[in-house]
């Protein structure tokens, strides 16, 4: 009996390493993906990845399978996880739990470096190229061939470039500035640059958001051509549309939550979006009773030639009126215009019913406009100066009195915002710099309150900061337009449109392309119009 | 819990804020201390008085230059227009016979003058503050030389001398100067608009822009008064040589911007003050006095205060590192 078993388990074992032997050998002759079922062609497979932030859990056991030579779109909004899952692919962040093979193989994906190593590229949304070098300089850059290890040989270099770009068929000289390329073709120099590195997986996180159809053409040609080459690739994109064009598979998250893989051709755009939004509102909005007043400003057919156009829209006292749209579909730079950040050539803006001129931002300051802007850190605050400074800032006048600034006055003003706001600092003299996201972003609203604004815009109010924060955020909203505010809120996150607005804009290429009051707005609706060419 | 409490942390403040002056007063102590021991005349009043007088050229223009530096900018015409300026005003004494005190603020006005078209190229068009100081500097410079020819104007009435070569009491009159300059210099970046607006712009210029501040106007108004400054220096310098000529303060501006430096004044922007200045001036007064009584070569005492810059700032960077990793945790 004893020996029976023994004998069975010494038998298991050697089956076990006679598989593990026959894996290694097959893995080695690339045949591997055609005999072993399990792993049936997949390049990338990864299992229950959760990763953890303070306060959020980013990633919750998502599942995310790679193939070889498929385009794989990842879908999700702002928020949902596909920039976690990428960097956690590419090395820059390290999972809490879960698996990931590689061919296979299962690795522990310890820097960018490993991770480029294992053939993984990342291209991002800003390329990593240095101008004022050539384009083969550029794809070489850091790993150039060199004679008598002391001088670049160019002549190598070039002839490797010309190699690459010849099999990405791009007409692009190798010689060529990367600066005087245009974004499709700098993108293009990006692509051979991960090829040179012998990149087998490639992500592209919105390779189309700064291109036009012409460039995007050329974009999935090239896409296409990798694809022949066994070449996989991950496709990041808020434009929807295209996935039936270029992607294979796509796999929703949401929430950081993993929802579905599915074909492309199984799947219509109504159902995608459904699968990217359909959660409840997990986020709980205050409520807000408040009456609208008269119209406070009315904005006609405002133009800047090449990024908006013909808007229109107004707004009333004690009203929050949102713009929702794509990344890049010019709400910022409707509302920079709006404060006199930029100039726009044609339309007109009536403050009040009166017909007003907006110069510079200290016009729109003295109509009463305030700007709460998208990046704080680099255009919100002085993060090298105290919090009680950067509080008082835009209205320094209400301290000065006989050309001096009455400190204890100051401090009382930045005191009472301080408590107000319930910014948490250890006091009024540390350096911003030091504060949390979410206390920074309430000093920055703070100095406009300090001003009786009369309109406040909050380009996205609640970006990067966690959700207490937010809430405090959105009660604060509410506690102005009770006072008879008019609020514009920017936000790329619908939930939180749909949650705080009375009325919602939706912006799509410059354009106001749709205009829903809060009865009759979805998120699936804002989608349609944010998606509309 | 949530209530912060930023009345009781108060008293902090005031430490706090003289914490970055600190680390210059502690080095100018030691260095009087090490040169009293190295040499007997070092700590007599006459040479404490000669130290002073000798800082305060590079001490009232450091005040200028630290508002510019805290800005984020740099004015490298500072020497030039104080060649260029007392020059100009010593053509207006000496060769025209022009009222005295006039022909001084004709002087100061020119320098401020200058300042103003350094603060105008540098927000208008706009150029950077390197590119456009040191065009300045080519032409105040050559403006000097062309207007005396290469000579220097000399013998001054008394009144003119005594800007450089006065005394009230045993005090010699351009330190008291300097330590007016200094008072409302204090007053100047801590209690007014300016100055708060000089700490904002260099802090965020994007950002200050967008709360409303008029930056290209405050900017410009800060180049107009170090112009102003400059022309000043100049004044006690042709005063105290009883000559003015276009090779006056050549390399000057270099040593006013060691001082702002050695000052703790960050050349990034946003943070310093004048105090940490006027230490950075005495300091660089110290030993070049100390230097000269030990008759070290002045070739050598160039290497040296080149090496007391590097040091000074290698603390300060240090410094800084160490503040920052206390504060993450």
């Amino acid at each position: 009996m004893f020996s029976v078993k023994r004998r069975f388990f010494r038998d298991l074992q050697r089956d076990r390493w006679a598989v593990r032997y026959l894996e290694l050998q097959l893995y080695g002759s690339n045949l591997w993906m055609g005999v072993v079922s399990l792993d049936q062609g997949y390049v990338v497979q990864m299992q229950g990845i959760t990763k953890e932030f303070p306060g959020v859990v980013a990633l919750n056991g998502v599942d995310f399978n790679l193939k070889r030579g498929e385009v794989h779109a990842l879908v999700g909004e702002n928020g949902a996880g596909k920039s976690t899952l990428i960097k956690i692919l590419s090395g820059a962040y390290q999972m809490d739990r879960g698996e990931i093979r590689i061919n296979g193989q299962k690795v522990n994906i310890s820097s960018p470096r490993h991770s480029q190593e294992l053939g993984i590229s990342v291209i991002y949304q800003e390329f990593n190229l240095v101008p004022y070098l050539s384009v083969a300089e550029n794809i070489f850059l850091g790993r150039e061939s060199m004679s008598n290890g002391v001088f670049i040989n160019n002549k190598e270099n070039r002839a490797k470039a010309q190699e690459l770009l010849d099999r990405l068929e791009l007409e692009i000289s190798i010689d060529d500035t990367v600066a005087d390329l245009g974004v499709a073709q700098q993108q293009m120099v990006e692509v051979a640059k991960a090829l040179s590195m012998q990149a087998s997986i490639i992500v592209m996180d919105e390779p189309t958001s700064a291109l036009g159809n012409r460039e995007i053409e050329q974009l999935f040609r090239t896409i296409e051509k990798m694809k022949s080459e066994g070449i996989s690739i991950i496709y990041i994109s808020h434009r929807l549309e295209e996935l039936w064009q270029i992607a294979d598979r796509v796999t929703v998250l949401r929430d950081g939550q993993f929802i579905t893989t599915s074909d492309m051709e199984t799947m219509d755009k109504d159902q995608l979006i459904k699968y990217m939004v359909g959660r409840d509102l997990t986020e709980q909005f205050p409520e807000r009773n408040v009456s609208l007043g008269e119209e406070i400003l009315r904005v006609e057919n405002l133009s800047k030639k090449g990024v908006l156009e013909n808007i229109s829209f107004n707004l009333r006292k004690g009203e929050v009126v949102g713009f929702a749209g794509l990344v890049g579909s010019g709400r910022t730079e409707l509302m920079r215009c709006l404060f006199g950040a930029d100039r726009f050539e044609q339309g007109k803006i009536y403050l009040e019913g009166r017909e007003i001129e907006i110069k510079s931002p200290r016009d729109a300051i003295g109509h009463g406009i305030g700007f709460i802007t998208e990046d704080r850190q680099r255009q919100g605050l002085m993060l090298v100066r105290p919090v009680k400074e950067n509080i008082t800032v835009t209205a320094l006048d209400r301290v000065i009195s006989n050309l001096l600034i009455d400190h204890s006055e100051e401090r009382r003003i930045a005191e009472d915002l301080v408590d107000k706001l319930r910014i948490r600092t250890p006091g009024l003299e540390q350096e911003v710099r030091y504060l949390s996201g979410g206390n920074q972003q309430k000093v920055v609203i703070s100095k406009w309150l300090l001003e009786k604004a009369k309109i406040l815009i909050f380009d996205e109010p609640t970006r990067g900061i966690d959700v207490g924060a937010k809430k405090e955020v959105y009660s604060l909203i509410n506690e102005l337009v009770g006072q008879g505010v008019g609020v514009i809120m920017v936000s790329s996150e619908l939930p939180e449109i749909l949650g705080m607005s009375d009325r919602i804009y939706v912006m799509s290429e410059g354009r106001i392309t749709g205009e829903l009051g809060s009865q009759e707005a979805t998120q699936e609706k804002i989608l349609q119009y944010a998606t509309e060419e | 819990m949530i209530k912060s409490s930023p009345r009781k942390l108060a008293p902090q403040r005031r430490l706090d804020s003289f914490r970055k002056e600190l680390g210059a007063l502690t080095g100018l102590i030691l260095l009087c201390i090490v040169m009293s021991f190295a040499s007997p005349y070092f700590l007599s009043l006459t040479n404490l008085m000669n130290v002073l007088r000798q800082s305060t050229l590079i001490g009232i223009v450091a005040a200028g230059m630290t508002m510019i530096i805290i800005t984020g900018g740099i004015d490298l015409s500072v020497g030039s227009v104080l060649s260029l300026s007392s020059c100009l005003t010593a053509g207006m004494i000496i060769w025209y016979g022009w009222n005295v005190w006039l022909s001084v603020a004709l002087g100061i006005i020119i320098g401020a003058v200058f300042g103003l078209l350094n603060g105008l190229l540098i927000t208008q068009i706009p150029l950077p503050p390197f590119i456009a100081t040191l065009g300045i500097m080519g032409v105040a410079r050559g403006l000097a030389f062309v207007y005396t020819g290469g000579a220097p104007i000399y013998t001054f009435p008394k009144s003119f001398r005594y800007l450089g070569q006065g005394m009230i009491g045993p005090v010699p009159f351009p330190v008291i100067l300097m330590l007016i300059i200094y008072v409302l210099f204090y007053i100047l970046l801590k209690r007014t608009k300016l100055g708060r607006y000089t700490y904002a712009i260099g802090g965020n210029e994007e950002a200050a822009i967008l709360s409303g501040i008029q930056v290209g106007k405050f900017k410009t108004v800060v180049y107009a008064l170090t112009g102003a400054l400059a022309a000043l220096a100049g004044m006690i310098l042709a005063a105290r040589l009883d000559a003015a000529t276009s090779v006056a303060g050549d390399g000057f501006e270099l040593d006013v911007i060691a001082a702002v430096v050695i000052g703790g004044t960050s050349l990034s922007g946003g943070q310093g003050g004048v105090i940490g200045s006027l230490i950075g001036a005495l300091i660089m007064g110290v030993v070049r006095n100390g230097l000269n009584l030990l008759l070290v070569s002045s070739h050598w005492q160039r290497v040296i205060l080149g090496v007391i810059i590097l040091v000074a700032v290698t603390v300060d960077v240090l410094r800084k590192r160490g503040v920052f990793v206390k504060s993450r945790g």
